[in-house]
């Protein structure tokens, strides 16, 4: 493949399950991991003869969006139905918005590998209600259909095709991840299925003006999957139109296993959804008062954050991106910053290094830290204050992970007090020169490399607790004799 | 109306259509069509379509709390075909 | 005067004055029942039992000398109205073996009136129909004359009121389901306006146009049931926070003064002469009474059957499409994948006119043919209630003919879908605009009754009671039953 010939051309449909307790048109939970169809009601069941009744929340929380991406708020929005025959769709049409969504044209700024910023464009956001669930095994010649999910609020994010490679759709759907979180709309839950991306992707020649063909690629649920599956897809497009062919539009299922693309054969007919103004529904008038009732509510955004940050604590424009990946996480460091506010950097690379790598390993969240943020602060005080060397630190945190206890109990308890005292150090070095009188005169001759040498053994007999600036400074005075 | 195309409509309606009823239908259908053809005729340029019959309305809000209670048992009574709480179609390949 | 022919406030004073009991007068409605139901088929489901019990449970509350206007007094509903734990069908296969887990709303605000239900009314199939020629139960007959059709889509509940089984029947009005059958069985037939009644638990047909209604002799009776039926209801979003007034209070308001519009467009062609002579004579008595006849013309009615069959067809094709065999209702038997359960449950399911408004529906509604027809038609659609806003601006109401003509013989419409369509040329145009309309018995061809429509701005329910009311006080129209249902 040939990056110079080729263009990708990337838009992203993000289904986010908006976080209201009750459903957007009846009032039954929403809450996940209930037995099959305990939580569907006449209204959710597509009985014969109920009506749906429009969620306050929903509407709150779509706004709230809106305003956060510096999108208009359409005035009277428009539920339409979108019809069509499926199992897991009990009226035989979604209730969703077509021509006159809630949430207009937006944006969201991304920051790409290499530090610049990228304005994505949001084409429109608007509500509809999510469908129920069809299980397919253990049912011998059946399909089984659970209807709990049917009824779900959904928030259907629609970005228009300004991405140019996965990263940058990586770096989108990442964003538009932390906001819904940030904005508390969303759990951002992929495994449960509360925040799901349909990539479409098309690739032309450079240079050229029409789009190519796009295939949507459904239901991905992680960021690792969107990255692996749009690769995919445009090298399967380049190969068909090099190879004379033309590209299909359709769509197709990622399947991680297989790490492939394939046609969705029971979508492929093209669907008339027969759009029309749901008849049960008026329209949804949001009014200034209303506006400005939610804006109040926003809270500090993950841009906002991250400026703030970057200039507060003098971090790059990248570390304090990462750092406010989430709110949690955000307010997890500035707590850290607040007891250590004479090195930031000391806690962003604390943060964003030892802390992240331990939730990580343990596949826990910032918010089941098994350290809260004063612990790490004070760790990262003996540091700053020369208890202990930064390398001796890293195998404190690890012994306060596990145990929970603090720093001074641990460095007390096994004795990792750094050695700073210069005639303890003199002394050790000392004992290094005795024992090793060939290196010594090596170095004397002029083997520099042997500095290392006699640091690594200094510090094996200290236990790795010598002060290493000072190490360095006394050795290199009594090496030079 | 060509059969093609009452075909091709109720299958979009899932209606199951053999040949015998497609003329019948194909009649019928024309001839609505062409009676509700005379809407052409209407002045229609400065109006704008009308979903709902009384003017101004909005749509009212309800508070987010949760009211129903699980009476599945209850709904599945009229199920033509469940097992473990599932409503059951022929197998779907996805 | 026996039980059956008395009004619904007779029969409130009767019961509450210990004269007879709801379970004698249950009784005797049942018996009615039981002796007509071979001719006449008004009833798709007759719940005795339930009844009796109901009853006693009310002779009960007024023995303690509790309970209201409508306590103990018998009622039957339109099968279209969701009734818990009793079989609600729509007159059609699909539901044969549908019995609903809940009470519409306008069932349980009557249930909670303490009436008492003796059945469900048979319809046109999902209220698709003008003559009750569409049901899976077969057709209903004229009480007048049984070789004749009812009406429709309400053809059960306007049989039942007409020939005494019931005192009041609920119905559900379309495009003149209540008013149509009201005037070809010689009774009085309400649609209120749209939003005024709750939708919650009335099977959708149309869902921007239907709305639940009632069959009685009298508007008398009428006001005494609305005020009970009419309100808001939360869990409808088309339902409107209007505060309900005291009909039976405002039944007495005088005429003097009142301008009536005679719309040009119902006075023209079709109309047969034996029905414009008793709608003019209706309208003598009106003046005589004190109201002033003005004409009025609405240019678009014309085009309301033709908006309507876009429109309502339209919205069926998809307030149907939960009736797919799946959760609820028939299911084919055996069938191979998918493809073949949802087309074959709804082929079987459904009869011929259904699926012809279906199949209209969704071409109406597909790409290529939705600005053309759907649009087109929501336009006219406001053309026609601009006009009607504009006519109200002279006249408080407006009079006509609710049918072009009287009871026709069953079959005799049924070969051409247009030709029954056109039998609700007088009655769409209201429902489009979502007014309010009624219609009451004026006069008689050929010992068949005849309607007089009367249709008011938004919210006038009492404005036309009245006005009907005004009009029963003076003549006895409304009170002729059949020959063999006195």
């Amino acid at each position: 493949m040939n990056n110079d010939t080729w263009e990708t051309v990337i838009g992203l449909e993000i289904h986010a399950q908006l976080a209201t307790k009750s459903k957007i048109f009846s009032a039954s939970a929403t809450a996940y991991g209930a037995p099959p169809n305990a939580q569907a009601n006449l209204v959710d069941l597509g009985y014969p003869g109920v009506l749906p009744v429009l969620n306050q929340a929903a509407v709150t929380m779509a706004v709230k969006f809106g305003l956060a991406i510096a999108a208009q708020v359409t005035p009277l929005s428009v539920f339409a139905r979108k019809n069509y025959f499926y199992p897991d769709l009990p009226k035989g049409y979604q209730i969703s918005q077509y021509e006159l969504p809630i949430v207009a044209k937006g944006h969201m700024d991304i920051v790409l590998e290499d530090g610049a910023t990228k304005r994505i464009g949001i084409t429109r956001a608007h509500l509809e209600e999510d469908a129920g669930k069809s299980m397919h095994e253990g049912l011998g010649a059946f399909s089984g259909i659970d209807l709990n999910r049917a009824g779900t609020p959904l928030l259907e994010i629609v970005s228009e095709p300004d991405m140019r490679s996965a990263h940058e759709a990586v770096a989108y759907m990442k964003k538009i991840h932390t906001l819904v979180r940030y904005l508390e709309i969303c759990d951002g839950n992929m495994q449960e299925g509360s925040f799901r991306c349909d990539a479409n992707v098309s690739v032309r020649r450079k240079g050229a003006d029409k789009l190519g063909t796009r295939a949507e690629i459904k239901n991905i649920n992680s960021f690792r999957f969107v990255e692996k599956a749009i690769h995919y897809e445009v090298a399967r497009q380049i190969d068909i139109i090099e190879s004379g062919g033309k590209v299909l539009q359709e769509t197709r299922l990622y399947d991680p296993d297989k790490g492939e693309t394939r046609s969705m054969r029971s979508k492929e007919e093209a669907n008339d959804y027969r759009y029309f103004p749901d008849p049960d529904l008026l329209p949804v008038a949001v009014d200034a008062a209303f506006i400005a009732g939610v804006r109040a509510t926003l809270p500090e955004l993950p841009d906002e954050k991250a400026a703030r940050f970057a200039q507060a604590f003098a971090l790059s424009a990248y570390d304090a991106g990462v750092l406010t990946a989430s709110r949690e996480l955000g307010d997890y460091f500035e707590a850290v910053v607040r007891e250590i506010p004479q090195d930031p950097k000391l806690a962003a690379n604390w943060v964003m290094g030892e802390l992240a790598a331990a939730l990580n390993r343990d596949g826990i969240d910032i918010g089941a830290s098994k350290l809260a943020a004063g612990r790490v602060a004070g760790l990262l005080k003996r540091i700053a204050d020369g208890t202990i060397s930064g390398k001796i630190a890293k195998e404190v945190f690890e012994a306060m992970w596990a145990s929970g206890a603090d720093a001074d109990s641990v460095i007390a308890e096994k004795g990792l007090k750094q050695i700073s005292d210069p005639a303890a150090i003199e002394k050790a070095i000392d004992e290094v020169f005795a024992k090793s009188p060939g290196q010594l005169a090596d170095y004397r001759a002029g083997k520099d490399k042997l500095f290392g040498f006699f640091v690594g053994q200094v510090m094996k007999a200290t236990g790795g607790k010598a002060n290493p600036g000072q190490l360095n400074e006394l050795l290199k005075k009594k090496l030079a004799g | 109306m060509k059969p093609e195309q009452i075909a091709a409509i109720a299958h979009l309606a899932r209606l199951s259509m053999d040949e015998a009823e497609l003329p019948r239908y194909q009649e019928s259908l024309a001839r609505i069509l062409s009676f509700v053809g005379d809407l052409e005729q209407a002045q229609t340029q400065d109006v704008s379509p009308m979903s709902h019959p009384l003017p101004g309305l909005v749509q009212r809000l309800r508070a987010d709390a949760v009211t129903e209670t699980d009476a599945h048992e209850l709904y599945q009574a009229n199920a033509p075909q469940v097992a473990a709480s599932l409503y059951l179609v022929p197998k779907v390949i996805e | 005067m026996s039980l059956h022919t008395k009004s619904l406030a007779q029969l409130a004073d009767g019961l509450r004055a210990h004269e007879f009991s709801s379970v004698e007068l249950t009784r005797a409605l049942l018996e009615r029942i039981e002796t007509h139901q071979p001719q006449l088929n008004a009833l798709i489901s007759v719940t005795g039992p339930s009844a009796m019990q109901a009853a006693a449970v009310a002779d009960g509350v007024l023995a303690r000398g509790g309970g209201g206007p409508l306590t103990g007094i018998p009622l039957v509903h339109k099968d279209i109205f969701c009734t818990e734990g009793v079989r609600t069908t729509c007159a059609s296969r699909m539901l044969d073996n549908f019995v609903a887990p809940y009470d519409a709303t306008v069932v349980a605000k009557l249930k909670a009136e303490g009436m008492v239900m003796l059945g469900k009314a048979n319809m046109d199939e999902f209220a698709m129909g003008s003559s009750n020629e569409t049901s899976y139960y077969g057709p209903v007959r004229n009480p007048w004359n049984h070789k004749l059709v009812p009406g429709g889509s309400s053809g059960g509940s306007a049989a039942v009121v007409a020939a005494r089984l019931a005192p009041f029947a609920s119905a559900t009005d379309t495009g003149g389901s209540i008013r149509q059958p009201a005037a070809l069985c010689g009774v009085t037939g309400f649609k209120p306006t749209y939003g005024r009644v709750s939708r919650y638990g009335m099977i959708a047909f149309a869902s921007s146009l239907d709305q639940g209604g009632t069959l009685t002799v009298s508007a008398a009776d009428a006001a005494l049931i609305l005020r009970a039926m009419a309100g808001f209801d939360p869990r409808d979003s088309t339902s409107v926070e209007h505060a309900v007034p005291d009909y039976v209070a405002g039944l007495d308001q005088p005429l003097t003064g009142l301008k009536i519009g005679l719309l040009k467009e119902f006075f023209e062609k079709g109309l047969e002469p034996d029905n414009e002579r008793c709608v003019r004579a209706a309208l003598a008595v009106y003046e005589k009474l004190g109201a002033k006849l003005i004409e009025v013309s609405l240019p678009n009615l014309g085009l309301s059957v033709p908006a309507y069959y876009v429109v309502a067809p339209a919205e069926c094709s998809s307030n149907l499409a939960r009736f797919d065999g799946v959760r609820f209702g028939h299911r084919a038997k055996d069938p191979k994948d998918l493809l073949d359960l949802y087309k074959r449950s709804r082929g079987e399911g459904f009869g011929a006119e259904v699926k012809r408004r279906i199949m209209t529906g969704t071409y109406v509604l597909s790409a290529g043919y939705y600005d053309a027809f759907y649009i087109k038609a929501q336009k006219v659609r406001r053309l026609i209630a601009n006009e009607f806003e504009r006519a109200f601006g002279q006249v408080d109401v407006l009079m006509g003919p609710t049918t072009p003509t009287a009871a026709f013989e069953l079959g005799s419409k049924t070969a051409d879908p247009i030709t029954m369509y056109l039998n609700d040329i007088y009655t769409i145009g209201a429902n489009l605009a979502g007014l309010p309309a009624m219609s009451i018995p004026c006069g008689f061809t050929q010992n068949l009754p005849l309607g007089l429509q009367i249709i008011g701005r938004h919210f006038a329910e009492e404005r036309l009671l009245s006005v009907a009311h005004a009009y029963q006080r003076e003549t006895d129209w409304h009170t002729r039953v059949p020959p063999g249902y006195e």
